[in-house]
C-alpha cells in the first residue's frame, strides 16, 4: 500500500495517541480538515493493509507489579521451531514469542519468548511447568531476567513526512 | 489503581473499535460514563501504567526495520556504554540482562538498509561487538496478560 499525503498527515497526528474525547476521530478530522467519516475510512484502510495493528495500549508491566521480566531463550532444532514456537505462544504467561537467528558461538538460541511475572520464583515455576507439560526437557534453554531498563520511549512513525518505524513492544 | 482500572487495562489491550464513539462500549461494560472512563485512562497515562494509547503500528509494514541486539559489555564500563548506546536515536529500548551478553536493546530504522550502518556506529562508539538478531518469525500470541 502506498501512503498518500493525507495518510501521512493522519499518522503524524494520531501517532502520539488517540484524543481522550467522546468523538476522537472527529477531533482528529478537525485538525486535518477531514470529516469524521473520512478519518474512520482511512484508518480502516490502514488497518486492513496491516500498517496499523489495532487501536490499543502499551502497558508498562513494571508499573503493574510485574517486576520479573524474563526473556526465555531456546535452542530448538530448526525442524521443530514452528511446532514448539506455536506451543509456547499459546501459554497464557508468554507475552511475546519470536524466532531469531543464532549467532554462534556466542549465542546458540533461536527462539525467544517473554514471560512476565510478579516475582522471579513464580516465573521459574511456570517455566518448569511449561517444560514438563510439553516434554521440552531435552531442549537447551536459559532465562535472562532483566535488570535496569534504560530507555523506553514512545514510538514515532512520521517525522517531517518520512515514515520511520519504531517498535511498540520490547522485541518488535 | 483499583479493580476497575485493572479491568479497564485488560479491555484496552483488546483494542478499541474504529467508529464514531469508540469509548462507549467499554464505558458501558464498566458501568462508567464516557467522561469517567476518559479520566481514568488519563490517570493511567499520567501514572505511566500505560506508555501508549492509540494506534499500534506495524513497523515493518510501514517500511521500517527493527532488530534486537545484544552486546557483551565489561561490567566496569557498563554505565558508560549504556549512555553511548542510548544516545543513538535509533535505539528504542535497552535492558540490562543477566548473561554474558548483558546489554539488550532494540534498534529501529526508517529503512532496512540503514540498520547495518547504525550497528557499525554503535560498535565503533563502544568498542563492543553488536550481535543483531532480527526476528524471522513471530508466533501469534492469542491471550493477553492477566492484570
Amino acid at each position: 500500500m502506498v501512503l498518500s499525503a493525507t495518510d501521512r498527515e493522519l499518522i503524524a497526528v494520531i501517532q502520539d495517541g488517540l484524543p481522550l474525547v467522546a468523538h476522537p476521530y472527529a477531533a482528529i478530522g478537525a485538525q486535518l480538515g477531514l470529516s469524521e467519516a473520512a478519518v474512520i475510512k482511512r484508518l480502516e484502510m490502514l488497518q486492513s493493509a496491516g500498517l496499523i495493528k489495532r487501536m490499543g495500549v502499551v502497558v508498562k508491566h513494571r508499573a503493574l507489579g510485574y517486576r520479573a521480566n524474563a526473556m526465555v531463550v531456546w535452542d530448538i532444532p530448526d525442524a521443530e521451531v514452528e511446532r514448539i514456537g506455536a506451543l509456547l505462544a499459546d501459554e497464557v504467561c508468554v507475552t511475546l514469542c519470536y524466532q531469531r537467528p543464532r549467532r554462534l558461538p556466542a549465542w546458540p538460541y533461536n527462539l525467544f519468548c517473554m514471560i512476565h511475572g510478579r516475582e522471579r520464583d513464580s516465573v521459574l515455576r511456570r517455566l518448569e511447568q511449561i517444560v514438563s507439560c510439553h516434554g521440552l526437557e531435552k531442549i537447551p534453554h536459559t532465562v535472562l531476567f532483566s535488570g535496569r531498563g534504560f530507555k523506553q520511549r514512545g514510538a514515532r512513525y512520521v517525522e517531517t513526512g518520512n515514515i520511520s518505524g519504531h517498535l511498540q513492544r520490547l522485541h518488535g | 489503581m483499583d479493580s476497575v482500572d485493572a479491568t479497564l487495562v485488560n479491555c484496552l489491550q483488546d483494542g478499541l473499535p474504529v467508529c464514531s464513539r469508540p469509548y462507549d462500549d467499554i464505558a458501558a461494560s464498566l458501568e462508567l460514563s464516557v467522561d469517567e472512563l476518559l479520566s481514568r485512562i488519563q490517570h493511567l497515562l499520567d501514572d505511566k501504567v500505560l506508555t501508549r494509547f492509540g494506534p499500534m503500528f506495524n513497523a515493518e509494514n510501514l517500511g521500517g526495520a527493527l532488530s534486537l541486539c545484544a552486546m557483551q559489555v565489561p561490567l566496569e564500563r557498563y554505565d558508560e556504554v549504556a549512555d553511548l548506546v542510548n544516545a543513538f536515536p535509533e535505539v528504542a529500548h535497552n535492558y540490562e540482562r543477566d548473561h554474558l551478553l548483558n546489554m539488550w536493546f532494540v534498534i529501529a530504522t526508517e529503512r532496512p538498509e540503514q540498520a547495518g550502518a547504525v550497528l557499525g556506529e554503535i560498535e565503533q562508539a563502544t568498542g563492543c561487538r553488536v550481535y543483531d538478531m532480527p526476528k524471522q518469525e513471530e508466533f501469534y500470541i492469542g491471550l493477553k496478560l492477566a492484570v
